[in-house]
């Protein structure tokens, strides 16, 4: 048997991490998370008339939108590289010459990337959070940390994809178009054809089958978990108030969350295993 | 014969329609230098690689000191093996230190004997520096100390001197001989073949994907019939003209030139005849040299050759 060495692991999702805490890229994403958060939790209402901290629920729905853009990106962009580039750069062979075996050197590359990114979200939502705890409950800072927590789980998916498209692409060249045309699919194209038909056929057709279709894309089913829970904001997500309450329990959009981080890698894996 | 600490046999491997390496086999015994040498696109880097696992053969077996190199403990072969790879490419934004670091940790090696490599491969003035500053002779000398972590018992090394200068290169060979007396094997494949011939044990030339020939270059050369020449040089006063004295030798060509120097050409099996001939002779030359047929000369005498060999060991 092949027995799974978790210390290798470490040392190479070590060195991951290391990378991008040094090329500065986990404190600039922290950054861009913290600059637009504040941003959007004081002025995100602005269009109502009125500016400043309106409330966790409002606040939330707000970073919801601009999350769901720019996390995905973010992580397609930190992991299309992960397997090509090594692969172009010529430093592949030797890091599989080494004592690892490939699954390993793709967790390790995976991890120590998740962990880059979870990191930037932690510290650039959290910062945020502590500024918005002033004055709001428990189960308001509850919501705010299922959020970060989602968003989290967001990213890692959308990670998951970007390994997988890297361990595909012939080249990075190849690897990054891959990874914009699945941020525009899922991001942007993906809701805008469901909607589509909905409104085409008047929305009775395909009824049944477009709450389910939601949760084939990790960026809607982020969405729902958020905004679903709170009462006031369906009714701002055309989309959302599709969903039957069935399909909208949190712990089934977990579980979805879930595949996606899960099944991308494996499947990343089938295609690297063979040497 | 010991047994092989490389063993390859009936090795396959297809990309494609091209069939990258074909049917080779041969062993390395224990604390051997061994050469692999072909043109450019001749199938040497993929025998590397197959020899260390990084691609699967389509047919044969391949095992490293006894394992299979993609087995169930390819961990401890693995840990056992050093590699450098051509072109050696390693991470710009480390330094030499970390970059050995990475890498010893990698295969759970005492990072306490980075510093003694660096030292041992005159990088410590830039063991702090970032391997981009570094020019290629001191990436590919930081590529060897990588190799070179955990004491492997087997180096393989893919073209290992390009980028080195003439010193570099004569300090590499300094280094491989010390590991051979160690009893560390080593493979190593170059395009330089004034290099190899007096430095390696045995030679296998790879040719389209197949074993075209192995052996000690001495072998190959006879192997071949390759002409020797005898250069041969007379005192001015004395008439110097060999032609009586080598009749006996048919095969035997004589070139004289106008200074009185002559080369002489002939057999590798008329050559004792002729010194001997020539020694023997009232006027004696005063001097002679045998040019033996370079590695050059056997490389570019087996390229013409149609015949490959099933099985060799060194």
């Amino acid at each position: 048997m092949r027995r799974f060495d978790p210390r290798v692991v470490l040392v190479l999702a070590r060195k991951e991490f290391w990378d991008r805490l040094r090329n500065k890229w986990i404190v600039a994403v922290a950054g861009i998370f913290t600059a637009f958060a504040l941003v959007i939790a004081y002025f995100g209402t602005a269009q109502g008339g009125a500016v400043g901290f309106h409330g966790m629920d409002v606040t939330i729905t707000s970073l919801v939108s601009l999350v769901i853009y720019l996390v995905p990106l973010i992580a397609l962009m930190l992991g299309y590289d992960a397997v090509v580039g090594e692969r172009e750069r010529g430093s592949l062979d030797l890091l599989l010459s080494q004592p690892i075996s490939r699954l390993e050197l793709l967790l390790g590359k995976y991890l120590g990337l998740a962990a880059a990114l979870a990191i930037s979200t932690v510290a650039g939502f959290g910062l945020v959070g502590v500024v918005l705890s002033y004055g709001v409950g428990l189960p308001a800072l509850a919501r705010y940390g299922g959020f970060v927590l989602s968003t989290l789980a967001l990213g890692c998916a959308f990670l998951s994809l970007a390994v997988l498209l890297s361990v595909k692409a012939a080249n990075r060249v190849t690897a990054s178009g891959m990874a914009i045309a699945s941020w525009f699919l899922l991001v942007l194209v993906y809701d805008l054809v469901l909607l589509g038909l909905m409104v085409a056929t008047s929305g009775q057709r395909y009824a049944d089958v477009f709450p389910a279709l939601l949760l084939l894309n990790p960026a809607d089913v982020f969405r729902i978990l958020n905004v679903y829970a709170m009462e006031e904001m369906r009714a701002l997500y055309g989309l959302a108030t599709a969903m039957p309450d069935a399909l909208a329990n949190p712990w089934l959009l977990g579980a979805v969350m879930l595949a996606w981080i899960v099944v991308p890698l494996a499947l990343a894996y089938r295609s690297f295993r063979t040497p | 014969m010991n047994e092989s600490v490389i063993d390859v046999r009936g090795v396959r491997k297809r990309y494609g329609e091209v069939l990258a390496v074909d049917d080779v086999s041969f062993g390395v015994s224990a604390g051997r230098l061994y050469g692999l040498i072909g043109h450019n696109g001749a199938g040497k880097s993929t025998l590397i690689k197959l020899m260390l696992g990084l691609l699967a053969p389509d047919a044969g077996s391949i095992t490293i000191l006894g394992e299979p190199v993609l087995g169930p403990r390819f961990r401890e072969v693995r840990r056992r093996i050093g590699y450098l790879p051509e072109n050696v490419s390693l991470y710009d934004n480390l330094s030499g230190a970390e970059t050995l670091r990475f890498y010893a940790d990698m295969k759970a090696v005492d990072p306490r004997g980075c510093a003694a490599l660096l030292e041992r491969l005159e990088l410590s003035h830039a063991a702090y520096r970032p391997v981009r500053t570094y020019s290629k002779g001191m990436r590919q000398r930081l590529g060897f100390a990588q190799a070179l972590l955990g004491d492997p018992r087997v180096l393989f090394l893919d073209e290992p001197t390009s980028g080195l200068d003439p010193e570099g290169i004569r300090e590499f060979y300094r280094l491989l001989q010390s590991l051979k007396q160690d009893g560390v094997t080593v493979l190593l494949s170059s395009h330089n073949l004034a290099q190899l011939q007096d430095r390696v044990d045995g030679l296998a030339l790879i040719r389209g994907g197949r074993l075209q020939a192995a052996g000690t270059v001495q072998q190959l050369r006879e192997a071949l019939d390759l002409p020797v020449r005898i250069h041969a040089a007379w005192h001015p006063h004395l008439n110097g003209s060999p032609q009586d004295l080598l009749s006996g030798f048919g095969g035997c060509t004589i070139d004289t030139r106008e200074d009185g120097e002559c080369t002489i050409t002939c057999s590798q099996r008329d050559k004792v005849g002729v010194l001997s001939a020539l020694l023997a002779a009232e006027h004696a030359p005063r001097d002679l040299r045998v040019q033996e047929p370079s590695l050059e000369d056997v490389f570019l005498g087996y390229c013409t050759v149609p015949e490959q060999v099933d099985n060799a060991q060194v």
